[in-house]
């Protein structure tokens, strides 16, 4: 038991949703760091808080809300102590004091102590009848009540009052909500959207007394009734009061730890006393406090960082968005969306639907949204919110949303809830709506992943992401808003590809595992999807000093060749600016009949594809290809593919520069590099634009005066045009500005992602910022990009045919002889 | 019977990798994991027939290179929710050594 002793005793202030969420990911990244006790006021295990409503309405039980049950605390060795509440912090000697006057030392601290619903000081405010809706007991409270009284009032028209209201309803009570001002929500909605959920409420048999300022609460020894000051009074057998929330700080205030609405603390969760770490609604981050989960749970994933003493995640401060659970109310509202004068608004209103719509950009951003009726889309916005995605590109459309975008072959469709259960959503593994709707709904799925492994759904080119996301979304209703706030890379991790990328700058990580380790991977050696990533971000961070580790390679990349479905290879030489020759087609049609390869095809990139080659002819193809003059076209890389031309000045009579020849100096210049995904050229001798520059990720235009460079389109998946970048007046100039773009891309690109979706992510203007006007810095990423290509311009395929590298990846191990 | 035929010296095969026994009734997958143990399957995959060796090694599983299919390299199961099993033979290292039982196996010529 020595080791237990030598542990250290951390302790846990509040048994919620901030506190729990902390302990189990500490759990995942340092299981055997502390002993954990964790005090609760309450009675329970922990819950989910915000599912109250549905109790309350009786669409769930308890039950069904518990988080952890007590089994889970002793599985995990952590002391519960339920329904003991802490009265002191002695910060001298260390140690939680509780009611009952034990002491229990710590070496680390977290308060997580949540918040208390803010009661107004009014006459009759002690009496029995008037309660708050926090937590477990004041929902039996209203149960009860409502079983033996007919009358209701509840004082506040936010979120949480709305949602006691509907849920006292549907037990059958008489409702009337007072508000004091005459906007529901108005902290969420703007008046068009306050006005039609009121009007649906009202419906429902809700009643509004609004604007309206209570005075007094009328009963002797449990409430009767409800005078207003303008001396109308309301019989009421239950008051709830749902005015709003106040942090719960009173033990740290008295602790001497620095507060103010809220605990003070730092981007690392702690307090102004370093043993001493708070998260949840009694915290303040940045001057803001917060009231929904998806803040808290960043907070806890940070502190929880800090707390295995891994010290590199830092909090920020969190966007909110708000949905209301009231079923049969579709009500979405996220960011900030007070009219200004830096602002603009998109607004759509189709009242006979019952639809509304409020998006408000500022700087070519979404900063905040209003949506009722047709909720949809929320997370969508909300995504693009958070990203800062410059939305200039998509304006006139974005009201109609994600469907209405021209996600390739997914255009046209109005709304996932629109459509049928047969409706095809995932064109690659066929998968209908229904059965994704299915799936959520027996297998309890919550994230776009689960969905991925059980139905396929997604899985594959990923284009139906967006769709399979509202199909969530609309599925799980309220629940799915609490979907964190940066994706993982991966099941593996719970870090996002940046947070990759810059700890391995900041750490000076250096291998794969250096990586793992310092994140805390959750699984051994990661997985398909996380080691080519990482490979790629640690080669393109340190060229020339990190070895490429071939095992992380998907086996495209590995033995650079394709593999078909028959196991076979298809090999796809280079030919320079789509440009070939009598001797190197002489070559390609004797290696093709030497080694009995079945197809020749010319490829949508210019040059020609030798399909269905065994593996162990690899190397003897390559030799005689090699002996041509030709070198590896790199058809399978995360990195330059072609660069497409047309015939240009030398021969078209359009012509207005060598567009053959500034293409295959581009191409030579290029060749090699890996990027975060493929990277498609082309340049055409005029606007005429025979080589298709336009669609592809860098495409270059020639006009009589100069080069027109065009970047971030593609036609795959998704159709895109270009973006204009800049006109140069050289072929020089039009080399290092390309360059430096594609450094640029390198360096920020997520892996797998391609360049118009890394310009979605940063922003036309940064890249431009970045690579036009600032030429100093063009200059830099230009250096830099030179600086890695020596170490990658060596053909691979030579390696191998001549130089007999991974020599043993082409020849079986041993044959064995059967009876 | 099970008779334990001799392929080669485990560093033949790189970790987190794998080669290739080639028999006449297909190939046999041999792999090798971070820590050395190693497991061989038929070279197909459940799902449709892809070479399992040529996948991605992650722990003790590897990932099928045409559709992503996660196959369990001690019994070859497909990992849920995907569903299937590619059949998996006994092999062991013994000082260096990796050794392969195959029953109908008689003789082996080990390059
Ligand atoms: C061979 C070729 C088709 C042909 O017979 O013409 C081809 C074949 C494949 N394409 Fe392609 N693409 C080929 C030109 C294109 C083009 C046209 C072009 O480059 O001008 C496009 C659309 C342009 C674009 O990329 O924006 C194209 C868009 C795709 C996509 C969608 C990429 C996207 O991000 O939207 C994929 C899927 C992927 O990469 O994830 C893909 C993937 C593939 C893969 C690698 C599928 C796979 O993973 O096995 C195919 C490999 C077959 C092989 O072994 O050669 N291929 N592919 C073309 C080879 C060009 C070359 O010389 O290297
Ligand atoms: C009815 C309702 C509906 C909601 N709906 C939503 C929603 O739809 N979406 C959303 O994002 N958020 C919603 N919320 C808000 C969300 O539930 C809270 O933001 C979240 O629970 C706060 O977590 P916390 O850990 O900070 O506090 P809590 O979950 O309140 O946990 C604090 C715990 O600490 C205990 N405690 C306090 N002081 C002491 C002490 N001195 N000693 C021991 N224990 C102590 C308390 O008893 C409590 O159990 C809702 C809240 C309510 C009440
Ligand atoms: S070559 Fe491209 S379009 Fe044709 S089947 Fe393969 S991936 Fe699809
Ligand atoms: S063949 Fe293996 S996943 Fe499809």
């Amino acid at each position: 038991m020595l080791e237990k002793v030598s542990r250290q005793k951390l302790v846990v202030i509040g048994n919620g949703m901030a506190g729990i969420r902390t302990v189990e990911t500490l759990l995942e990244r340092a299981p055997d760091l502390y002993d954990i006790t964790v005090f609760g006021s309450e009675p329970y295990g922990n819950y989910n808080r915000i599912l109250l409503s549905p109790v309350l309405s009786g669409e769930k039980s308890v039950d069904d809300i518990m988080l952890n049950t007590e089994q889970w605390y002793d599985d995990n060795g952590i002391t519960l102590r339920k329904g003991e509440t802490i009265v002191m912090i002695d910060r001298r000697t260390c140690e939680v004091v509780t009611a009952t006057g034990a002491r229990v030392a710590y070496d680390r601290l977290l308060i997580a102590t949540g918040s208390n619903p803010i009661m107004l000081p009014l006459p009759g405010k002690d009496l029995p009848g008037v309660i708050g809706f926090r937590d477990i007991q004041d929902v039996e409270r209203m149960v009860e009540a409502s079983t033996s009284h007919p009358n209701a009032v509840v004082i506040g028209g936010g979120l949480l009052g709305l949602e006691a209201a509907n849920g006292l309803m549907k037990r059958g009570m008489n409702v009337t909500v007072v508000h004091l001002l005459d906007c529901l929500m108005e902290r969420q909605l703007d008046p068009v959207a306050s006005g039609m959920l009121r009007k649906s409420l009202e419906e429902r048999g809700m009643v509004f007394k609004m604007p309206a300022q209570t005075q007094a609460i009328l009963g002797e020894d449990r409430v009767t009734g409800v005078r207003f000051a303008d001396g109308v009074e309301l019989p009421a057998d239950l008051v709830v009061m749902a005015v709003g929330i106040r942090p719960n700080i009173e033990l740290a205030q008295k602790a001497g730890i620095h507060c103010e609405r809220g605990i003070v603390v730092s981007d690392t969760m702690q307090t102004y006393d370093g043993r001493i770490y708070a998260v949840g609604e009694c915290v303040q981050h940045r001057r803001q406090t917060y009231g929904l989960v998806a803040p808290l749970f960043d907070q806890a994933k940070v502190c929880a960082n800090q707390l295995a003493m891994k010290g590199f995640a830092s909090y920020s401060g969190s966007v909110v968005s708000t949905k209301l659970k009231v079923t049969g109310i579709d009500l979405f509202s996220a960011g900030d969306f007070a009219p200004g004068a830096d602002k603009e608004e998109v607004v759509m209103q189709d009242a006979a639907r019952g639809v509304y719509k409020r998006i408000v950009l500022r700087d070519k951003k979404i900063v905040g949204a209003v949506l009722y009726g047709d909720t949809v889309d929320g997370p969508w916005y909300f995504q693009h919110l958070r990203d800062g995605t410059d939305i200039s590109q998509m304006r006139e459309r974005l009201v109609f949303g994600a469907a209405n975008l021209g996600d390739g072959g997914h255009a046209g469709q109005n709304s996932v809830a629109a459509m049928g259960d047969e409706a095809e959503i995932c064109g690659c593994n066929g998968v209908c709506k229904g059965t994704i709707v299915k799936a959520i709904a027996e297998k309890k799925l919550f994230t776009i992943d689960d969905v991925r492994a059980h139905t396929k759904a997604s899985s594959s080119c990923g284009s139906c992401t967006g769709l399979v996301e509202q199909v969530l979304a609309f599925t799980l209703g309220g629940d799915y808003s609490t979907a964190p706030k940066v994706k993982p890379m991966c099941k593996c991790t719970d870090h996002s590809h940046d947070d990759a990328r810059r700890v391995i700058v900041e750490q000076q990580l250096k291998t794969i595992p250096d990586v793992m380790k310092f994140m805390d991977w959750k699984t051994a050696n990661g997985c398909h999807s996380c080691r080519p990533a990482l490979n790629y971000y640690l080669l393109a961070t340190w060229p020339g000093e990190y070895r490429d580790d071939q095992q992380s390679r998907y086996i495209n990349e590995r033995v650079h060749a394709n593999i078909q479905k028959d196991g076979t290879y298809s090999v796809v030489p280079r030919m320079w600016g789509g440009v070939t020759t009598p001797n190197e087609l002489r070559a390609i049609a004797d290696v093709a009949d030497k080694f009995k390869i079945p197809t020749v095809k010319v490829t949508g990139g210019q040059r020609i594809d030798l399909l269905g080659v065994k593996k162990e002819d690899l190397p003897a193809v390559w030799a005689d290809l090699n002996d041509a003059g030709m070198v590896s076209g790199h058809a399978y890389a995360k990195g330059l593919r072609t660069v497409k031309t047309c015939v240009g000045s030398e021969w078209c009579r359009f012509g207005t520069q060598d567009s053959t020849g500034l293409g295959i100096k581009i191409e030579r210049f290029m060749w090699g590099s890996w990027a975060p995904a493929k990277v498609k050229m082309a340049v055409s001798g005029c606007p005429r634009n025979c080589a298709e520059s336009t669609c592809k990720d860098v495409g270059v235009i020639c006009v009589d005066s100069g080069y027109e460079i065009h970047f971030a389109g593609a036609a795959g998946l998704h159709i895109k045009g270009t973006e204009f970048l800049a006109k140069v007046a050289t072929e020089e100039e039009t080399l290092e500005l390309i360059a430096a773009l594609t450094q640029l891309y390198r360096e920020q690109g997520w892996y797998l992602e391609r360049m118009y979706k890394w310009c979605d992510r940063v922003g036309l203007d940064a890249i431009r910022k970045q690579v036009v006007d600032d030429l100093t810095n063009r200059k830099a990423l230009y250096d830099r990009f030179v600086y890695s290509q020596q170490f990658s311009q060596s053909d691979p395929w030579a390696e191998r045919a001549q130089r007999g590298v991974d020599r043993n990846e082409f020849a079986p191990m041993a044959e064995l002889e059967l009876a | 019977m099970t008779r334990w035929i001799e392929i080669g010296a485990l560093d033949q095969i790189p970790r987190l990798g794998a080669r290739v026994v080639r028999t006449a009734s297909g190939n046999i997958a041999v792999f090798r994991t971070e820590d050395d143990e190693v497991f061989a399957l038929d070279d197909r995959c459940p799902h449709k027939g892809g070479p399992l060796s040529q996948g991605i090694v992650h722990n003790k599983r590897v990932t099928c290179p045409l559709h992503n299919f996660v196959i369990e390299l001690a019994n070859g199961e497909a990992v849920a929710p995907d569903e299937g099993c590619a059949h998996s033979y006994p092999a062991k290292v013994e000082n260096g050594t990796v050794w392969l039982s195959v029953r109908e196996a008689v003789t082996a010529s080990v390059d």
